[in-house]
């Protein structure tokens, strides 16, 4: 069986993704986990460094889907926002299960949810609030997983990591549109 | 001697509101005035790497490090994180423009104090 991470292209990976239903299965986790290669490429000292790399992601991964709980549970979304913002939370907690998922294959803990997160609830006041404090928080993300990309020895990891940009890209371009904003401010990310 | 003239240079000529948008690239992690995936940011400068009281998270070689943050020490990290501090969870490439970092390290500073404080 092929991880999706393994796939030959981003085409073939995004048929793959797209045939789970944008949903994560337990499959999905068992294909990265079962990658015997990946552990086998990142290897010697630098695996510790990696699962680091790994664990950071998933630390923000995490937070975010707490982030996005409280947007959906702030009673200040429309329907189809309110929607689009339990998609992106999936997208989220499928980053955080298959990053969680390789920690563990490369021999590392994953890190865990914290018990309590503190996010600036009394300044979000109305859906636009709201989207503006998500579009931020995936602006972050594209920046960190842009500044993690390079670091990885192992340039599945890479990859992976990659395709989480892209992700987390769309979601500020909508989030952004959503906003009334350029949804593309400009060619680069940063 | 010339070289940390020019650094110096290069910093005071730092621009906060340039700044603040070189700082959305760390919000994925950090806050101003929140502890997140990292540390918040208010009340950085002079402050001993690895001990914003509240802060749990830090990685035993940023406790280590021995770094007091400044202008200097902030312009060097910036630069190339996990370099300078070896085990460090901030597992970033970095700012690697030198203007960005002068204007980042110019916003921090500006922003620099916790509420309250």
């Amino acid at each position: 069986m092929t991880s999706f991470f393994q796939l030959t292209s981003p085409a073939v990976a995004r048929r793959a993704f797209l045939r789970q239903g944008m949903i994560l299965s337990g499959a999905a986790v068992a294909l990265l986990a079962g990658r015997e290669a990946l552990a086998a490429k990142a290897g010697g000292g630098s695996t510790a460094a990696d699962v680091r790399i790994l664990n950071t992601a998933l630390g923000a991964e995490l937070e975010a889907v707490a982030a996005y709980q409280v947007g959906a549970e702030s009673g200040l979304l429309e329907k189809p926002v309110l929607a689009l913002a339990a998609q992106f939370q999936g997208h989220h907690k499928e980053h955080a299960d298959v990053l969680a998922a390789t920690i563990r294959k490369l021999g590392g803990k994953a890190v865990a949810a914290k018990t309590r997160y503190d996010f600036p609830v009394e300044s979000l006041k109305n859906q636009a609030d709201v989207l503006r404090f998500a579009a931020g928080l995936e602006k972050g993300a594209v920046s960190a997983y842009l500044g993690a990309v390079p670091l990885f020895a192992s340039r599945e990891l890479s990859k992976a990591a990659a395709s989480i940009l892209g992700d987390e890209a769309m979601h500020w371009a909508i989030l952004r549109n959503a906003l009334g904003e350029n949804p593309v401010p400009s060619a680069f990310v940063a | 001697m010339l070289e940390g003239a020019l650094l110096l240079a290069a910093l005071a000529a730092g621009d906060p509101k340039a700044g603040e948008a070189v700082y959305s690239r760390c919000l994925a992690c950090h806050s101003l005035e929140r502890h997140r995936t990292g540390p918040r940011h208010c009340g950085l400068f002079g402050r001993r790497a690895g001990s914003a009281p509240g802060f749990e998270e830090y990685s035993a070689a940023m406790k280590r490090s021995r770094l007091v943050w400044n202008e200097r020490t902030l312009e060097r990290f910036l630069a190339n994180p996990m370099k300078t501090v070896p085990g460090t969870t901030m597992t970033y490439a970095g700012v690697p423009e030198a203007k960005a970092r002068a204007d980042l390290i110019a916003y921090l500073k500006q922003e620099g104090k916790c509420p309250g404080s």
